[in-house]
């Protein structure tokens, strides 16, 4: 009886902890993949080797040590972790905010508008040019909001929509950029880029870049706005119950608006980082980089919280990083994917996990009472 | 030995984290009117449900008529004979009256197609039979609360049921259709059902009720023969301990009028006038309720003075301030308090501690943030240990509490707390003692007179006319979306206000 007991607080408390829950669904979803690569009868351990490759560096098979790797996981990261932040923010306003892709898409032309015609002035160049992709970012989310706090349009339907007409704006701008082809536009002037020589240095002339601190400073400007301000406070009340907020005189309509603007400063800001940090020269997107997408599982793992958001983050740019090491060694990188939608869908599964919780206590406390009953 | 209809012999049931029923035992005769009585909570309408087959008992057996039953589900319960009033009908709106009787035993003809004159037939003769005067041909949504009413025992007694289980028949009622319903329940009896009423109404048991048994938190406490008991009697036992009925009150001394209504419309979401030029006055020091039977235009009214509807015509003034087209924030500031009648809607966000929930109507106003936007979570703490000291709210964590995981009476608590810690000029209350316990309901009460005494000017909401009878020095009566007249609470019976209720203008003085 005791045992059960403890097993039973044990249960209670993991299923309580929404961390804990994220923490073993993505084992749970890594342990999926494993069993699938053993069954088409390859090698689980090579995917781990390629995972730990992407993560440390260290290449087991040859011992050799390569840095980086570390710092193009990290640079991978980025834009997860700031889609996700703008899924995440969005939802604790209570909204759903797929358009993500579009923001971040925005963000990204017009970042390589501005970088290839903006003033060649060192810093002032790029930071023009990161302004300006927070700035559509926001627009473009704004709309959105500003359409759903005061005409009730889904902002589901409109994200959608703006993502498509995102994309093919950007093809059509793009193209117009000077040296522009079907693909791709001319190098960007030394001004715009963000590359960080101490990085490259350090990490062994990866990508990783000044949008990397730029990602730290939008996970604090996160938590900051969320918790610490009065703003997050009516953001949060409109969230968890729209009604007793507005009854409370809490401005929703306002908090609805802004809500939606800021989710899309953030996806803008990833557009940005990726366009300037990424690449020496513009895209002209033919199809979605899939950032904004990925953000809302980022934010689902995460559970909408600025630190969970940054670290499911991670998880999600050592896994994109890891695909092209995991095809060198067999494994099929499509299996990332596969760990992904199964971590989805497991986070999915957590009401179902509090149903058994529940049903675990009721029996437990007929139990009890039964035990009482024959004690009388 | 007499014969029970019903034998529910130690019936144990247990919900995650509470015993609903503790070893329960409920005997009723045969062709008797039997009421079970307890407050919220205390396991009544689960004893039932286990009854009717909603839910199945953990422990415990069912005889009916004498036989052993196990009612596994409604329709075990229908073959035996028992049916089932529910407090909230479950009509389809655009069927007539005859079709939402037979819904789901539709009688045939022999080419299998529905038979509804067949069945309008029938339905006839229990309306003539039973005294539940009906139209068969009705559109549900076309007739009154009490006739929808009738068409629910009506739906009973097509599918042949002797035992009925009535609960809570009269929550939406008027004083008028309460006592048609007593002389239904009483007509049922004699045309030999059984009755099972459900309530927490002291006046109905005494008025119709053979024998009434007891449940206080989910445990058996006795069966009474009504004639041997008085209500008090029956309150003592239902709460535990002597209870207070009258609530000491003195005199109003009104002061000048804070709350001014003029001419006011108001509709509903569907685009629907549900107030209609409606005027009243509320003076400082004085508690004005609003009678009248759910559903004409309360809650619109509600809406339109605290700014959650738009007003159509009409205005709103506030201490002499015209607030009709002012933000819900604006006239909060301008000193308007409101109790709302949906807690869990418009009250509380449920996922909020405590003291985030004490200040949502202020955290934008320093100390709970400065001047830079940045909240101080400290003051809010404060702020709520105060309240919670102050208004006994029993909550397990102190303020860091979710407000969602107290009870119900500790959440209007905490409401009622912060409305009244922000000091209003004009305080709106709803359905304020909805659902709590007894000793809850005197707290609050006795809170809101306290606030009249501070010269607070007060307009209250209920469907409960004993509630406005006692706690209301002035009371509008409203029907349809008006007010029908406004008497002095000493100047009217509430019979007189259940005719105005109605709609009635003859009692008018």
């Amino acid at each position: 009886m005791k045992k059960l007991d403890q097993n039973k607080t044990f249960l209670n408390r993991v299923l309580d902890s929404d961390g804990i829950i994220s923490v073993l669904v993505v084992l749970l979803g890594f342990l999926c993949g494993t069993i699938l690569i053993a069954m088409v009868g390859r090698n689980p351990l090579n995917m781990y080797k390629a995972i730990l490759q992407s993560l440390t560096g260290y290449n087991i098979d040859n011992g050799k040590m390569n840095v980086r790797y570390i710092g193009e996981t990290l640079n991978y990261s980025v834009p997860f972790i700031l889609c996700g932040l703008s899924m995440a923010f969005a939802a604790r306003v209570g909204l759903f905010n797929i358009g993500g892709e579009g923001q971040y898409i925005m963000g990204l032309t017009v970042a390589q508008v501005i970088a290839l015609l903006g003033p060649q002035v060192p810093v002032l160049h790029w930071l023009l040019a990161i302004f300006g992709a927070i700035a559509i970012g926001a627009v473009w989310g704004g709309v959105v909001g500003i359409l759903k706090a005061k005409y009730e349009v889904s902002e589901v339907v409109s994200t959608i929509m703006l993502n498509y007409i995102s994309l093919y704006l950007s093809r059509i701008i793009c193209l117009h950029l000077p040296g522009a082809t079907t693909y791709k536009t001319a190098n960007y002037p030394q001004t715009a880029l963000l590359t960080n020589s101490f990085f490259e240095r350090i990490t062994n002339n990866s990508l990783l870049n000044d949008g990397f601190f730029m990602m730290v400073i939008a996970v604090v400007l996160y938590w900051f706005i969320m918790e610490k301000t009065k703003l997050g406070y009516g953001m949060r009340a409109t969230g968890f119950n729209k009604e007793a907020a507005r009854c409370s005189g809490i401005p929703v309509v306002k908090s609805i608006a802004l809500s939606m603007a800021i989710a899309g400063a953030f996806a803008g800001l990833a557009g940005g980082i990726v366009a300037l940090g990424s690449f020496k020269y513009g895209r002209v997107l033919s199809g979605m980089d899939n950032y904004g997408f990925n953000g809302i599982a980022v934010a689902l793992v995460g559970n909408s919280t600025a630190l969970g958001t940054m670290l499911a983050g991670f998880l999600f740019g050592m896994l994109k990083n890891a695909q092209a090491l995991m095809q060198s060694k067999q494994i099929p990188k499509e299996i990332t994917f596969i760990i992904q939608g199964l971590i989805v869908v497991f986070i999915a599964l957590r009401s179902g996990l509090k149903l058994y919780q529940q049903w675990l206590n009721k029996r437990q406390l007929q139990k009890e009472i039964m035990k009482e009953g024959v004690a009388k | 030995m007499p014969e029970y209809a019903i034998e529910m012999v130690d019936i144990t049931k247990t919900f995650p984290g509470v015993v609903a029923n503790d070893n329960v035992t409920l005997r009723v005769y045969d062709r008797e009117i039997h009421a079970l009585l307890g407050e919220n909570g205390a396991g009544k309408s689960t004893l039932m449900s286990i009854l009717f087959g909603a839910y199945s008992a953990d422990s415990g057996i069912i005889r009916i008529h004498g036989n052993l039953v196990d009612i596994k589900d409604p329709n075990v319960a229908t073959e035996l004979g028992i049916g089932m009033v529910h407090q909230h009908f479950k009509l389809v709106q655009n069927y007539t009256v005859t079709e939402n009787i037979v819904l789901g035993m539709e009688p045939r003809n022999r080419w299998g197609i529905l038979d509804l004159s067949k069945a309008e037939k029938r339905v006839r003769e229990l309306s003539e039979l039973y005294g539940l005067s009906v139209d068969p041909k009705a559109m549900a949504e076309s007739i009154t609360v009490g006739q929808q009413q009738r068409v629910e025992i009506l739906k009973t007694l097509y599918r042949n049921a002797n035992i009925i289980i009535f609960d809570e028949p009269t929550a939406v009622l008027t004083p008028q259709e309460i006592d048609e319903l007593m002389d239904i329940l009483r007509r049922l009896r004699e045309e030999g059902k059984t009755i099972v009423l459900i309530t927490h109404k002291l006046k109905e048991i005494k008025a119709v009720a053979d024998r009434c048994t007891v449940l206080r938190r989910g445990k058996y406490i006795g069966t009474v023969q009504v004639a041997d008991v008085t209500e008090q009697d029956l309150a003592e036992m239902m709460v535990g301990r002597a209870v207070k009925f009258e609530i000491d009150k003195a005199p109003a001394h009104p002061g000048p009028v804070m709350l001014s209504v003029q001419h006011l419309t108001v509709k509903d979401a569907v685009g629907n006038v549900k107030v209609h030029d409606l005027s009243v006055d509320v003076r400082a020091g004085e508690i004005v309720g609003v009678a009248g039977v759910d559903g004409n235009g309360q809650s619109e009214l509600l809406y339109g003075l605290t700014g959650l509807s738009p007003v159509v015509e009409g205005k709103v003034f506030i201490d002499g301030e015209d607030v009709t087209n002012l933000t819900i924030r604006r006239r909060i500031e301008r000193g308007l308090g409101h109790i709302p009648e949906d807690r869990q809607k418009h009250g509380l966000v449920s996922e909020f501690s405590i003291s985030e929930n004490c200040a949502i109507k202020n955290y934008y106003l320093p100390p709970y943030s400065n001047q830079y936007g940045l909240l101080n979570y400290q003051k809010m703490t404060e702020h709520a240990d105060e309240l919670i000291e102050q208004f006994d709210i029993r909550a397990g964590e102190g303020a860091g509490t979710p407000a969602g995981s107290l009870s119900g009476g500790n959440q209007q608590k905490v409401i009622v707390a912060r409305e009244i810690s922000l000091s209003p000029k004009v305080l709106l209350v709803a359905q304020p003692t909805r659902g709590l316990d007894v000793g809850a309901i005197e707290y609050i009460r006795k809170r809101i007179i306290a606030e009249r005494d501070k010269g607070r000017a007060i307009l209250l909401v209920s469907f409960e006319l004993d509630e406005i009878m006692n706690l209301c020095d002035r009371i509008a009566t409203i029907s349809k979306g008006s007010i029908v007249a406004i008497n002095d609470q000493d100047q009217v019976t509430e019979r007189e206000i259940g005719l105005m209720m109605a709609g009635s203008k003859k009692a008018e003085a």
